[in-house]
């Protein structure tokens, strides 16, 4: 149903704001893809980010960022997401952060 | 779908770069009809110019002009607009301006799942484009606030009146706001997080 998808399975868990960041410069055998998308993050950037950057769907994102990750090429930092029990103290973390807006 | 050469892409600024340090990031939804002001929130308060991520779904049946009987697939572009906030050196936070029908949302894995919480944006004109979002965060268990934009020539409700017509539950806090404005779509976000806080201090996260 999603055009540009991967099979399941080969696909990374990647949440919109996975933070991705490059490992190494892009070796002599990456694909022009590969080496657009390294060089987008040599500072960490999220997926979401990417998709904006490279102007590319979500979903064909993360099949290239697969490749990246199953190579070592880049890592990819796991968001903190909503937790049954809220940690009071990364709340208070992103209250303060805003207050500061 | 072509994939530009690196030479035709732009990426972000130097001073649009988070920190090496930065580890991981959190999540807020914004959601509501179209026209109801997600886009303008969102960049009032991101530190970066708002961005876009697509996704295109292709599905029979799901297009505008689907009620002609015809058979063919339709392929839907879907935008959602996107900001970022630093949070510290470690943390950051991003909000998403999500459209409002749930038929999109699957198209972003775990847009709602993964996120803290969410901003119902409401336009007074136009009340029953919330009625099925509430619905649908609700089923989800996805904690929320109203943020009432206050548009000139909408019509003004008293809050309690809002909360029946809306049918919401006495805790649910109900905010208005200029989401043009950097400090009020601020305070919407900090109304936000006081409530998070304060369903992890009764534990009622459901
Ligand atoms: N008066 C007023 N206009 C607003 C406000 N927020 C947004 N608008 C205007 O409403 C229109 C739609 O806003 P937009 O952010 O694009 O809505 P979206 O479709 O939900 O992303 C734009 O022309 C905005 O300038 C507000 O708080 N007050
Ligand atoms: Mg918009």
């Amino acid at each position: 149903m999603l055009t540009g998808a991967a099979e399941d399975g080969d696909r990374a868990e990647l949440d919109l704001v996975t933070l991705i960041v490059a490992r190494s410069d892009a070796p002599q055998s990456a694909t022009p893809e590969q080496a657009t998308l390294l060089g987008l993050c040599i500072a960490p950037l999220s997926v979401a980010e990417l998709s904006a950057y490279l102007n590319l769907p979500y979903s064909v994102v993360t099949v290239l960022l697969t490749e990246l990750l199953t190579a070592e090429l880049v890592q990819a930092r796991a968001p903190i997401v909503r937790q049954a029990l809220p940690d009071r103290s990364l709340l208070e973390a992103v209250m303060h952060g805003l207050q500061k807006l | 779908m072509d994939f530009k050469s690196s030479d035709t892409i732009t990426g972000p600024r130097t001073e649009d770069h988070l920190p090496h340090t930065a580890q991981a990031a959190v999540k807020i939804v914004i959601v509501g009809g179209f026209g109801v002001g997600k886009t303008t929130m969102v960049g009032s308060v991101s530190e970066i110019r708002p961005l876009t991520t697509e996704e295109t779904m292709t599905q029979a049946g799901v297009g505008v002009d689907d009620n002609y009987g015809s058979e063919s697939k339709t392929a839907t572009t879907v935008a959602m607009d996107f900001g970022r906030i630093s949070i510290t050196d470690q943390l950051v936070l991003y909000l998403f301006g999500t459209p409002g029908q749930e038929r999109f949302w699957f198209l972003w894995n775990g847009l709602f799942e993964g996120a803290l919480g969410a901003v119902v944006l409401i336009d007074t004109r136009r009340l029953e484009v919330s009625f099925d979002v509430i619905g649908r965060l609700e089923e989800r268990g996805v904690p929320f606030v109203i943020a009432v934009n206050s548009f000139p020539d909408g019509p003004h409700y008293p809050i309690e009146d809002l909360r029946a017509a809306l049918d919401l539950a006495p805790e649910i806090p109900i905010v208005e706001c200029d989401a043009r404005r950097r400090a009020s779509s601020r305070d919407v976000l900090m109304t936000l997080m006081g409530f998070l806080h304060s369903l992890a201090l009764t534990g009622s996260l459901t």
